[in-house]
C-alpha cells in the first residue's frame, strides 16, 4: 500500500516545529509501523535529508520507550497496543497518517517526536521503592499473599512507563501511572510499612512535576497499552486521603 | 598473561562461604570516598548499582535508553530459577548446579555455577520483599513453573513478564538510592571508551546522546553490566539498542574475550516475514510447558500447508510428527534449546517446514487448552461441562497463564494462537560468550569487572532457560558486592580519580576523531545496509549449524564488508545534537570486528557443543559430539590491534562431575 505521512518535525527544545510530508511506498501489511517509518528513514537519508527522529527499543510493547501520537491517538488506533506492536494491517492504501509527539508541559520535545519522560523517574525517586537493602530479607514464602491481591498488583504493575496517559489527557495528568505504582505496593504486605509517606511523597512530586488535575474523563486509561484500569486512580484518592488523615509528619 | 581464574581452595560446597568469610573489606568510612562507574541499568547493572550504593559507595550509573528502567532485560518473558525446592518435587544447590552444567555442555566453570546455584534462593527472597508480584498458588504462596532441561519444577514467573517485574524491582532499589544520592543516574549516555590509568580501570568517555557532548567520568573500579551482542546477527530477539560496544572498547583496551562463538539460537520465535524485518520476536520457552511441537509426518501434507491448500486443522493426529516426543522420550518438548532448535531446523532442511518460506513448525495448544479445561471443569465441580464450555474453561486458564504473549503472537502474524497452532522457528536470543572473568568477575584489566549476559562465566556452551535473570541478578546484588571489596580495598586512600590524566585526553581524542570520520565520511549505503549485511553472513555461516569452509569464508566476507563500510558508510545528522543514525554507526563498526572474531573461534573450536554445532562433529544420529581431550577449555581472545587475536586457553577442570555426553533421551 501507499500512505501519506505528516511528520513533526523540531529539530530541538527550543526549535519552533511543523508538520512535513512524505510518501510512504510499498508497505505491507506484516510490516509493524515503526518499520514502515524505518522504511521512510532509509528513503530520507538516500535524499540527503535527516531521518525522522523516534524512541524506540525493544519493539515487543514491554520498554515503554516508544511513543507517537498518530491520528490524534497515543500510540495508534489500536486499543491495548503500542506503537512498536501496531501493524500495517490496520491501516489502508491511500491512508494519510499524522504523527506527532507526546505533548504535555512536563514532557518537553527533544528533538521531532522523542520526548523527555524523566519526570516520571523523578515521581519514582520520590517514593516508588520499599526500603528494603540487599541481604536484610525473609525467606520468600513467610508471608503469603492471597492470590487475588498478588494479581491485582501484578496488573498494576505492568505499567510500562510510556507516557500514553499523560499524552491522551486533556489536563497532562499523571494519575493512572502513579496510581498503578502505588496500587501496587498498597495491595501488597511489604509495601504496608511505608504506605502513607509514599503516596504523599508521589502526589507531591507529581504535582511539582507539573502534571494536571484528574477530572475523571478516562481518556488515559483508554488509551493506555496495558490497560491499567481506572480503578488505580479511585485507589490512589483513596490512599492520598487515608494519608493525610494518618501521616504524623 | 597467563589466565588466572582465581577459584578459591576448598571442597565446591564450601568454596563461596570460606571466601566471603575471608575476603577483605573495605569499612564503612572509606567507602564514603570510593567511587564506583556501573554502564548498564539491566538487572545485573541496577542490582549492582543498589546494592553498592547501600553499602556506602558512590555509583555513577549509565544507560543508553531515556530511562534505567528500560534496559534490555524488561523484555524477559518466562521466569527465573532458583533452587528453592518449594515443590518439594527433590530440588536442591546441587541439582541447580548439575543440571546448569550439563545443561551448558560441560563448558563452564564448576566453581562459578556452585556459587550461582547458592544464591539464587536470596533472589527469589530479596525481590519478594521489594513488591515484585510473583505468580501464586490459591493458598497464597509461590507458584513455579518447568523450563526446558530440568525436570523438577524451579521457575519462579510474573506471568509472561517476569524480568520486567524483576528488573523494575532492581530499579525500586535504585531508586531509593538515586534519592538518597548515592546513586547518580545518566540516562541517555553511552559510554565509548574505557580509560586506563597506569594499568587499572579509571573512568570512562561517555557521549550525551541528548547533546552531543563527550564526557569524561572517573572512578576507582568500573563494571560493565552492558549485555550480550546477540544484535550481531541484525536480527534477534534483542532490542535494537543492544550493543558490544561497552564489552568490545574493554576488549580492544586489554580485556579477554572468551567463547564469542558461543551463540544460543532459541527454538520458539516468530518465523520472518520480509525484508523489512526490524527484529525478531521470542515466544517465550515456558509455552514449551504445555505446546507441543509438531510438524506433518507426510511430505505431501508439508507441501500442502506450504501452498496454503491446507490448514494445521486439516492435518489427523495420525499424521502428525511430535518429532520432540518421538526423538527424546524423557524430556520431550523440554529439551535445553539447543537441542530443540537443532530438530526444528532438521525438519525443515528435510522439507517439512509449514509456512510458506519452509522455515516453521507448529506450536500447538490444542491439547493442553482441554487438559487444563478438564481440570477446571473438575475443580469448579462441573462433572456434566460439555465440549464448548470445557474448551471455554481452558482457553481461560491458558489465557492467565500466557495472555500476553498470545496477544503479542496475535498482533504481529494476524493469527489467533487459542484457535489455530503457533508458527514458530529458531531465532538468535542469548550470547553465553563474553568478556572472560575470574571468580571475583574481574576481566583481565584490573578493576574492569564484568557482570550479567556481559561476562562468559555461567552457562557454558548453551544457557537453560530462566538462568540469565538469575545469573544477572545473583552477581549484581549478591556476588560483586563481596568481591569488589578484595580489590578496592587497596583503595582507601588513592583519593578521587582525576579525569585530567593524559589517558583520559588521548581516549576522548580517539573518540572524537571516530565522530568526526563519521560525519565528514562522503559515503552513499546507510548504517543499516551494513549491519543487515553482516548479520546475514553470520547467521548462515556462523549460525545454527558451522562448517570450516563457511567459517574460512565469512571471515573474508566480513573484512571486506568492514573495508567497504569504511568507505561507503553515510551518517546523516550534525554531530553535536540528538543523533540516533551516528550513534548506531558506532555500535555497527564494533559489530564487525566482533563478527570476524566469532568466526575464528568457532573455526577453532574443531568440537560441537551446546550452541556451537559444526557440521564435521556430531554424532550418527546427528547429535553434537563433544571433544573433551582437546577442547574443554575456555577460549579466552586477546586483542592485538591489526594482527590476528591470541588465544589464551583456560583449562576446565571437572572435580564434581562426570563428563558424559548428554542425552535428553
Ligand atoms: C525476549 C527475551 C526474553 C528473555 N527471557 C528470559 C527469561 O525468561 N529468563 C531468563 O533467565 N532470561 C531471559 N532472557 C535473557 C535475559 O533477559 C538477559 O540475558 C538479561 O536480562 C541480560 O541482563 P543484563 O543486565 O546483563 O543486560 P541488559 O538488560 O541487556 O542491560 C544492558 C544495559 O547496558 C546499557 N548499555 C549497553 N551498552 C552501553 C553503553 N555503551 N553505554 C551505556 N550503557 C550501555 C543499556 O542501556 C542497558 O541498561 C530473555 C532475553 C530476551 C531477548
Ligand atoms: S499507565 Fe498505561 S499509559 Fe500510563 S505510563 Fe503506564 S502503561 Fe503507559
Ligand atoms: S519499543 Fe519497547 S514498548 Fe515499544
Amino acid at each position: 500500500m501507499n500512505l501519506t505521512l505528516k511528520v513533526w518535525r523540531q529539530s530541538n527544545a527550543n526549535a519552533e516545529g511543523n508538520f512535513e510530508t512524505y510518501d510512504a511506498k510499498d508497505i505491507s501489511d506484516d510490516m509493524s509501523f515503526l518499520e514502515m517509518l524505518d522504511v521512510v528513514n532509509e528513503q530520507l537519508i538516500e535524499k540527503g535529508i535527516e531521518p525522522v527522529a523516534f524512541d524506540h527499543d525493544c519493539r515487543e510493547g514491554i520498554c515503554g520507550m516508544c511513543s507517537l501520537f498518530i491520528n490524534g491517538r497515543a500510540h495508534g488506533p489500536l486499543h491495548g497496543v503500542t506503537t512498536c506492536q501496531l501493524h500495517m494491517r490496520s491501516f489502508k492504501d491511500g491512508d494519510e497518517i499524522v504523527i506527532e509527539p507526546w505533548r504535555a508541559n512536563a514532557f518537553p520535545i527533544i528533538k521531532d517526536l522523542v520526548v523527555d519522560r524523566s519526570a516520571f523517574d523523578r515521581i519514582q525517586h520520590a517514593g516508588g521503592y520499599i526500603s528494603v537493602n540487599t541481604g536484610a530479607a525473609q525467606d520468600a514464602n513467610a508471608i503469603p499473599v492471597p492470590k487475588q491481591n498478588a494479581d491485582e498488583a501484578f496488573e498494576a504493575a505492568t505499567c510500562i512507563g510510556c507516557g500514553a496517559c499523560v499524552a491522551a489527557c486533556k489536563n497532562s495528568s499523571a494519575m493512572l501511572f502513579v496510581g498503578a505504582k502505588v496500587s501496587q505496593y498498597a495491595l501488597l504486605p511489604q509495601g504496608q510499612p511505608e504506605r502513607e509517606k509514599r503516596v504523599l511523597a508521589m502526589v507531591n512530586e507529581m504535582d511539582a512535576e507539573g502534571f494536571g488535575a484528574c477530572t475523571n474523563t478516562g481518556a488515559c486509561s483508554a488509551e493506555c497499552p496495558k490497560e491499567i484500569p481506572l480503578s488505580v486512580i479511585s485507589r490512589l484518592n483513596r490512599e492520598y486521603i487515608r494519608a493525610s488523615l494518618l501521616s504524623k509528619d | 598473561m597467563t589466565l588466572n581464574s582465581k577459584i578459591p581452595n576448598g571442597p565446591l560446597d564450601k568454596k563461596w562461604t570460606d571466601y566471603k568469610d575471608h575476603v577483605r573489606l573495605v569499612n564503612p568510612a572509606n567507602k564514603r570516598n570510593i567511587d564506583v562507574i556501573i554502564i548498564g541499568t539491566g538487572l545485573a547493572g541496577a542490582s549492582a548499582a543498589a546494592t553498592l550504593a547501600e553499602m556506602g559507595y558512590n555509583v555513577k550509573a549509565f544507560c543508553f535508553q531515556d530511562s534505567p528502567r528500560r534496559a534490555h532485560s524488561i523484555a524477559a518473558q518466562g521466569g527465573i530459577n532458583a533452587a528453592k525446592n518449594y515443590k518439594n518435587d527433590g530440588d536442591s544447590t546441587f541439582r541447580l548446579f548439575y543440571d546448569t552444567i550439563k545443561g551448558g555442555d560441560y563448558r563452564a566453570r564448576e566453581a562459578n555455577v556452585h556459587r550461582l546455584a547458592e544464591v539464587s534462593a536470596n533472589i527469589i527472597d530479596q525481590c519478594v520483599a521489594q513488591g515484585v508480584p510473583f505468580a501464586r498458588e490459591y493458598g497464597g504462596l509461590l507458584d513455579n513453573r518447568s523450563f526446558g532441561g530440568v525436570q523438577v519444577q524451579r521457575t519462579f514467573y510474573a506471568a509472561g513478564q517476569t524480568g520486567q517485574q524483576l528488573l523494575l524491582g532492581a530499579y525500586s532499589a535504585m531508586n531509593r538510592q538515586i534519592a538518597s544520592g548515592k546513586v547518580t543516574m545518566y540516562n541517555r549516555h553511552e559510554m565509548l571508551d574505557l580509560v586506563i590509568v597506569d594499568g587499572k580501570a579509571r573512568g570512562i568517555i561517555a557521549k550525551n546522546l541528548v547533546s552531543g557532548e563527550i564526557e569524561r567520568h572517573s572512578g576507582h573500579a568500573v563494571l560493565l553490566a552492558s549485555g550480550g551482542y546477540g544484535n550481531v546477527f541484525f536480527l534477534s530477539t534483542n532490542a535494537m539498542g543492544s550493543n558490544v560496544t561497552a564489552a568490545w572498547k574493554a576488549h580492544k583496551k586489554g580485556a579477554y574475550f572468551a567463547n564469542p562463538c558461543f551463540t544460543q539460537i532459541h527454538p520458539t520465535c516468530i518465523p520472518v516475514s520480509g525484508d523489512h524485518q526490524s527484529k525478531l520476536t521470542l515466544m517465550s520457552e515456558s509455552l514449551r510447558n504445555d505446546g507441543r511441537i509438531w510438524v506433518p509426518a507426510k511430505m505431501e501434507d508439508a507441501e500442502a500447508l506450504r501452498q496454503g491448500a491446507k490448514k494445521a486443522i486439516d492435518i489427523p493426529e495420525e499424521d502428525r510428527d511430535y518429532y520432540l516426543e518421538r526423538r527424546y522420550p524423557s524430556f520431550g518438548n523440554l529439551v535445553p534449546r539447543d537441542v530443540a532448535s537443532r530438530a526444528a531446523k532438521e525438519r525443515c532442511d528435510a522439507g517439512f517446514g509449514v509456512n510458506k518460506t519452509g522455515e516453521a513448525v507448529f506450536l500447538d495448544y490444542a491439547a493442553a487448552i482441554q487438559r487444563y479445561g478438564k481440570a477446571e471443569a473438575h475443580r469448579k465441580n462441573l462433572h456434566d461441562a460439555d465440549a464448548a464450555k470445557i474448551t471455554e474453561l481452558g482457553k481461560a486458564v491458558v489465557k492467565e497463564k500466557y495472555g500476553n504473549l498470545f496477544d503479542m503472537y496475535m498482533q504481529i502474524t494476524g493469527d489467533n494462537p487459542y484457535e489455530t497452532p503457533m508458527k514458530i522457528y529458531p531465532a538468535v536470543h542469548y550470547t553465553m560468550g563474553g568478556l572472560w572473568v575470574d571468580y571475583n568477575l574481574m576481566t583481565t584489566i584490573d578493576g574492569c569487572y564484568a557482570l550479567g549476559e556481559a561476562n562468559f562465566s555461567d552457562h557454558g556452551a548453551n544457557r537453560l532457560g530462566a538462568s540469565a535473570l538469575m545469573q544477572g541478578l545473583a552477581d549484581g546484588y549478591f556476588v560483586i558486592p563481596y568481591t569488589i571489596g578484595e580489590y578496592l580495598a587497596d583503595d582507601i586512600r588513592t583519593g578521587a580519580i582525576s579525569t585530567d590524566h593524559e589517558a583520559f585526553d588521548e581516549a576522548e581524542n580517539k573518540v572524537r576523531e571516530r565522530i568526526q570520520f563519521f560525519m565528514n565520511n562522503q559515503g552513499s549505503k546507510s548504517v543499516d545496509s551494513f549491519h543487515k549485511r553482516l548479520g546475514k553472513i553470520m547467521w548462515e555461516k556462523c549460525g545454527m549449524a558451522r562448517n570450516e569452509q563457511g567459517l574460512k569464508e565469512a571471515i573474508e566476507e566480513i573484512q571486506a564488508l568492514r573495508e567497504e563500510f569504511w568507505k561507503e558508510v553515510k551518517v546523516p545528522g550534525k554531530a553535536d545534537e540528538f543523533n540516533p543514525e551516528l550513534d548506531k554507526a558506532g555500535r555497527v563498526a564494533d559489530f564487525l570486528e566482533l563478527g570476524e572474531l566469532m568466526c575464528r573461534d568457532a573455526l577453532n573450536r574443531n568440537e560441537s557443543c551446546g550452541g556451537h554445532f559444526r557440521e564435521e562433529y556430531q554424532t550418527e544420529e546427528g547429535e553434537a559430539l563433544r571433544n573433551d581431550k582437546d577442547y574443554a577449555y575456555v577460549a579466552a581472545w586477546e586483542y592485538l590491534g591489526e594482527s590476528a587475536p591470541v588465544l589464551h586457553k583456560e583449562e576446565l577442570n571437572f572435580e564434581n562431575v562426570k563428563l558424559t555426553q548428554r542425552s535428553y533421551k
